[in-house]
């Protein structure tokens, strides 16, 4: 037998020099900071790379009539040209529904849909020669406004409706209401018989990813005709299996690869495919290896955004502003094919509610289809777009009846005895009222309340605002089958440990925190534990790291993965040292048990002398989650994850400018995996969610093509947009009611919710231009023009004395 | 040959092409992959370096971003990259700072970062890092994972560890002109002879804008003359009524001379751009651009600013309203260069107010910015009367009418509803994708009546800066 080397010490794997564990730094944060973390475009290329860049549509909808692309292959460097023709397979990388071809044919879509692939020594070259494709083309009409689309039945899915009535309080009693049916005459009479009515509408614009590292993916040949892809992509399952789709190959001859994104957000959960497919193509078709990174515009118009939406709702309330019932219809801008828009719709369904007890409810959702990029996933996935309406309705109802806004939240939360949803799962427990509770005394709400209308009664130009919003954001995959999570574990004889699990990391933690789980269950300190790159050879099947799931699930699979492990090694110790099977334990890197101490590193070697299997594979399914979508009820998600968060802002009403002067947060993550990483998440979903309502606005021209498509003219946030006065503080002492890995919550998506409040902040301030006794419509994002509008409107309606025209909310006459 | 400095260590390599910039350089030609690209276009602050230049005071590191700045114009200067921080094993006290404040989380942003916080620490200009200093070396860097704060604790942190620098190699002197297209004259009659000879060629300075043609539009530039090693065009020369600028000098350079005289023109500079193209671009580059929502036109014609232009045939003086021509065309010939630009100096009882208008206020182009000059008497009237908008017009023009309504005048509700209206006759905007037109009236007028406002009214809060969160 060969020699069993000495373990090297080495601390730069998962290693903290600063440990205490609760906190220990991100895995890659030494390569992050020294720039020796590599990103696919940083890796050595293989010898004979070739470069991609596509020829794009330049319109919205268009017939392809000629495409000449002789002067294209003469360019200086190039090597192909590749066209939908040159596809063996399927020209398909639609991840649900079909619709989405990796290179149009004969018609396009949306401007910046790719039509010809060019391949080049370089990606200068490669997009030099692009450009020097000539395309001719018959323009058709092109749908670019969803109201219209959804008007004209112009929809990627068809639309979908959760109903409840009033006085059905449990699961058990839910009845199956089908569309069209007279159950929404109930729901009109009881909004009917409400003492009040009001009634409103909203443009919740779309959002860019902005991911620093664009979209990228390289492709190779691999062994045995078989293709191996690197690619930027939180979903390298579903990247394996559309290159083999798009190739005509089985998906045992492609791996897909890994190892770290800069930044994801959403926006490589499906939308990554369609670029390891091409490049894939290209490796078929020249044999070489193939690098396609898009350049920032490219991206940006080419590939699909948060969905805008607009909004519609009724609410009928009491004279203490409880609600007796609401009508809620969501218009999500899909684009040009389903993608994910069927959950994203979905989920903004399922979080129509917000944290609120709607009474007899109808929520609609409808999916428009315009002619451009998909709109695709996006932090929060539908669920911030959902909660809006809501949201403006609780303000809406406050200024009608002249109370506080944060009154009429709290009065409306779910609470036992309403505690049921719209679409029949139970809120159990409500930790809302808790944090709501802590937040207004520790953000001291009532005193700043009043200080902000002394201030705003004096001040002429400049206004403060402030609100508390509540977030509730359900966890699970809404589609149940992604609910699944694997992964693979190996102890070597050194006491090294090394994990694969389905995850990706896109900077969110998942891999720091799934070393914390194998660390602590081994009893080994974290540098002793490395996690290497997501591959689809290691840990098949899997799902997107996605829906905040991939603690929850992966950090599950290894748990079990770890604990088949321990099991053997303890059924080994048992027997190999004589002692009692139930009295062992790891811990400070040694096997521990009555009367006996042995180092991890010689256990490792004497389980492996003894012929134990040092290697293990773990599974994890969420249970009890279902969702039945005719009836459009169920259990779609195992817990909620609640926070709370107070904004203060002040509003220049001559120019709308605004800053924000101060934010405090409250969020819950159950009994924290990470503090650290968890706050890094927190902070990080909150100022994600600043930008998409007040500053990141999408422009498109009229036919359809996008004019911010840089950061030049897309402004996402700085380090000088963020609160002056930033406060954030864990929820305590409320451990995850469900057996999560070690009661933690899910964090990734619902702290983005928080910055509601910046958006009801602002509504707040322009509400004192009319003394707080009519609410302003506030489309978002919420830019200096829209804020300035509103505030030119709110004075206006002052001076008339009388309710505008036009501007909801709008009390319904009866 | 180009040589510089990299890291300490001196380096040759073969004279790029004019268009390679020095992160193409780094990671295409050197395989240095640390400093990242994420935009292309001097925007997002992933690729920054830190290029550090000798002077009297000591070494002055400045941020620049590699993608748009060009290889060539490293010739002599010391590039520090990310790869050059660490010893060894031991972190930089910028790096450890980030890694112990939990500072990166995708961290492709990450590098960018770390060199905007090492001139930040290293520079010998920077005396006090504090959240005001902090933030301005961050905000030509996007980061959109954090939220930032972690950052800027790791910047307040980072003082903590001494770190001397070495002293860096001193590059090999190597022929340096006309490699590849790339001039490089060094003073004027150079200069003037280079265009005689290149009349198509392309005058670079900082470079900030002219790059985005190869890094956006992949134009491969054939010759490019390069002003910033013009000595005469380095200097700002003091006069009793005034300053000329040269053209090669940078924002950066410009930044002392407006703090100390015109404040309101020092709050603007500070909302041009990042730090990182402060560090490069040129007031005079602003100018001869000719664009419509440049920042600085609107204050100069205001200010009865004046240029120089220099050529073959001889040089001439105008007023910078003759030169604008049109949009984005300017008064100089062909042969001819912008040669400097004459800053009057403030009279006694004028009044310069300034205001920008964008979607976000650090780092992001001029939706509307008005500039408003004139000298008050005792009695509160205007005269003098200059306003010029930007944004609001195809070229860079001041506002005739609306000034002669307010010459001589105070600006009280009548003289001032009559100037607002005026504006709209003044200028025709237009909608794009910073603004409608109607917000751009709308607000330019809203401008002048805030003006009004602080001139009659000091005592109302109206400066969002100087409002603070309600106290608890």
């Amino acid at each position: 037998m060969r020699q069993l080397i000495q373990p090297p010490s080495r601390d730069n794997s998962c290693a903290s020099q600063t440990d205490p564990e609760r906190a220990a730094p991100h895995d890659s944060a030494s390569g992050h900071v020294t720039g020796s973390a590599r990103y696919i475009d940083d890796l050595i290329e293989p010898q004979g790379l070739l470069h991609l860049a596509v020829a794009i549509s330049p319109h919205a909808h268009a017939r392809i009539t000629a495409m000449t692309l002789d002067a294209a292959r003469h360019a200086p460097g190039v090597a192909a040209v590749l066209t939908a023709a040159d596809i063996p397979g399927h020209n398909e990388v639609g991840a649900v529904y079909p619709g989405d071809p990796l290179l149009a044919d004969g018609e396009v879509r949306y401007v910046g849909q790719p039509i010809v692939a060019v391949l080049a020594d370089s990606q200068r070259h490669a997009r030099q020669a692009a450009a020097r494709v000539e395309i001719e083309f018959e323009t058709l009409p092109a749908s670019l406004d969803p109201l219209k689309a959804i008007a004209e039945g112009l929809t990627v899915r068809p639309a979908h409706s959760q109903r409840r009535a009033h006085d059905e309080p449990s699961l058990e009693r839910g009845r199956a209401f089908t569309e069209n049916v007279q159950e929404s005459g109930d729901l009109d009479a009881e909004l009917a018989a409400a003492p009040h009515l009001l009634e409103g509408r909203q443009f919740i614009g779309g959002q860019e990813h902005f991911y620093l590292e664009g979209q990228i993916a390289l492709a190779e040949p691999w062994e045995d005709d078989g293709i191996r892809v690197l690619t930027s992509s939180q979903h390298p399952s579903e990247v394996q299996k559309i290159v083999a789709e798009v190739l005509g190959l089985p998906l045992h001859a492609i791996v897909a690869e890994v190892r770290r994104m800069g930044g994801g957000f959403g926006g490589k959960e499906s939308q990554a495919a369609a670029l390891g497919a091409l490049a894939a193509l290209g490796v078929q078709a020249t044999g070489r290896a193939v690098k396609y990174r898009m350049p920032r515009a490219i991206d940006m118009q080419g590939t699909g955004k948060r969905h805008p939406f607009h909004n519609r709702w009724r609410v009928g309330f009491d004279d203490s502003g409880l609600l007796r019932g609401g009508d809620i219809e969501l218009i999500g801008d899909c684009g040009y094919s389903p993608d994910l828009s069927e959950g994203v719709v979905d989920r903004a369904m399922f979080h129509a509610d917000n944290a609120y007890y709607l009474g007899h409810a109808r929520v609609t959702g409808h999916r428009a289809m315009t002619h451009t990029a998909s709109n695709t996933a996006f932090r929060g996935f539908g669920g911030p777009q959902g909660m809006m309406p809501i949201e403006a309705a609780m303000e809406d109802i406050a200024r009608h009846l002249g109370m506080d806004p944060l009154d009429v939240r709290k009065r409306n939360l779910y609470r036992p005895g309403r505690d049921t949803t719209h679409y029949g799962q139970r809120v159990a427990p409500p930790l809302i009222e808790t944090i709501i509770e802590q937040l207004e005394t520790s953000s001291d709400y009532r005193a700043r309340r009043r200080a902000i209308t002394a201030f705003n009664a004096e001040s002429p130009v400049v206004k403060r605002g402030l609100a508390l919003t509540p977030v509730k954001f359900g966890i699970s995959f809404t589609a149940q089958h992604l609910n699944q999570a694997g992964a693979l574990v190996q102890l070597y004889t050194d006491g090294s440990v090394l994990l694969n699990h389905g995850g990706t990391e896109m900077g969110q933690g998942l891999h720091t925190r799934v070393c914390q789980i194998a660390a602590r269950e081994l009893g080994l300190p974290l540098s002793r534990v490395r996690i290497s790159a997501t591959r689809t050879d290691k840990v098949p099947n899997t799902s997107p790291t996605a829906a905040s799931s991939g603690a929850d699930l992966n950090g599950m699979a290894v748990f079990e993965a770890v604990t088949t492990l321990a099991t053997r090694l303890f059924d080994f110790a048992a027997e190999h040292y004589g002692v009692a099977r139930d009295s062992l334990t790891l811990a400070d890197e040694k096997l521990l048990g009555k009367g006996l101490e042995i180092g991890w590193d010689e256990l490792l070697r004497q389980a492996y002398l003894a012929r134990v299997s040092l290697s293990a594979t773990g599974f994890y399914a969420t249970p009890e989650i279902h969702y039945d979508r005719d009836s459009g009820r169920g259990q779609p998600f195992y817990y909620y994850a609640w926070g709370a968060a107070v904004s203060e802002v002040a509003l220049d009403t001559l120019t709308g400018e605004h800053r924000l002067l101060r934010v405090d947060i409250l969020h819950d993550v159950g009994d924290s995996l990470n503090e650290a990483i968890d706050r890094g998440q927190i902070e990080g979903g909150f100022v994600q969610g600043l930008g998409w309502l007040t500053s990141e606005s999408l422009a498109r021209n009229d036919a359809g093509r996008l004019l911010s498509d840089g950061p030049a003219t897309y402004k996402i946030p700085t380090c000088n947009d963020i609160p002056q006065d930033f406060r954030v503080a864990l929820l305590t002492g409320h451990p995850n009611s469900k057996a999560t890995i070690y009661r933690s919550k899910a964090v990734g998506e619902p702290p983005l919710m928080l910055a509601i409040s910046v958006w009801a902040a602002l509504r707040d301030a322009l509400a004192s231009l009319g003394d707080y006794r009519f609410s302003v419509a506030l489309d978002t994002p919420a830019t200096p023009e829209r804020l300035l509008t509103a505030a030119t409107a709110a004075r206006r309606r002052r001076a008339a004395g009388e309710a505008a025209p036009q501007t909801s909310p709008t009390e319904v006459s009866k | 040959m180009l040589s510089f400095t990299l890291n300490g260590r001196s380096h040759c390599c073969p004279d790029p092409a004019p268009g390679v910039t020095v992160l193409a350089l780094l990671r295409e030609t050197l395989r240095a992959c640390g400093s990242k690209e994420g935009c292309a276009s001097g925007d997002c602050g992933a690729c920054t370096v830190a290029i550090g230049v000798q002077h009297e005071d000591g070494v002055h590191y400045e941020s620049a971003n590699a993608c748009i700045t060009p290889a060539q114009q490293l010739t002599g200067c010391h590039l520090v990259t990310v790869e050059g921080l660490a010893r060894g094993a031991r972190l930089h006290p910028v790096q450890q700072a980030m890694v112990d404040h939990h500072a990166s989380q995708c961290g492709f942003c990450t590098p960018g970062i770390v060199m905007s916080l090492f001139c930040l620490y290293h520079d010998a200009r920077i005396r006090k890092i504090d959240d005001h200093a902090i933030d301005t070396a961050l905000e030509g860097n996007l980061c959109r994972c954090t939220g930032y704060r972690p950052i800027r604790d790791a910047a307040r942190a980072m003082r903590a560890v001494e770190w001397p620098l070495e002293p860096p190699e001193t590059p090999p002197a190597a022929p340096h002109d006309s490699g590849g297209g790339w001039h490089c004259p060094a003073d004027l009659a150079a200069l003037r002879g280079a265009l005689a000879e290149h009349p198509e060629a392309r005058l670079i300075a900082g470079g900030t804008d002219l790059m985005l043609e190869s890094t956006l539009g992949l134009v491969d530039f054939e010759t490019v003359i390069d002003l910033s090693r013009i000595a005469e065009l380095g200097r700002i020369e003091a006069q009793p009524d005034g300053w000329w600028i040269g053209a090669g000098v940078r924002y950066a350079r410009l930044e002392p001379l407006l703090d100390e005289h015109y404040p309101d023109f020092a709050a603007l500079l500070a909302r041009l751009g990042s730090r990182q193209i402060r560090n490069r671009a040129t007031l005079a580059g602003n100018l001869a651009n000719a664009s419509p929502i440049g920042d600085t036109p609107p204050v100069l014609l205001a200010l009865d600013a004046r240029v120089l232009i220099d050529g073959a045939d001889g040089e001439r003086e105008m007023a910078l309203t003759d030169f604008f021509i049109d949009y984005r065309r300017t008064a100089l010939a062909a042969g001819e260069f912008l040669r400097a630009v004459w800053l009057p100096r403030p009279a006694p009882g004028q009044h310069l107010r300034v205001h920008k208008l964008s979607r976000r206020p650090a780092d992001d182009i001029t939706a509307v910015l008005l500039a408003l000059r004139y000298r008050l008497d005792d009695a509160g009237h205007l005269h003098e009367v200059r306003l010029a908008c930007g944004g609001m017009s195809p070229k860079p023009q001041r506002a005739p009418t609306c000034e002669a309504l307010l010459e001589g005048q105070r600006l009280a509700a009548e003289t001032l509803e009559a100037a607002c209206a005026a504006l709209a006759e003044d200028y025709s905007p237009i909608d794009d994708v910073r603004g409608s037109r109607d917000y751009r009236l709308n607000a330019a007028a809203n401008l002048l009546r805030r003006h009004a406002l602080q001139l009659y009214q000091p005592q109302a809060t109206i400066r969002l800066e100087e409002i603070d969160a309600c106290a608890s």
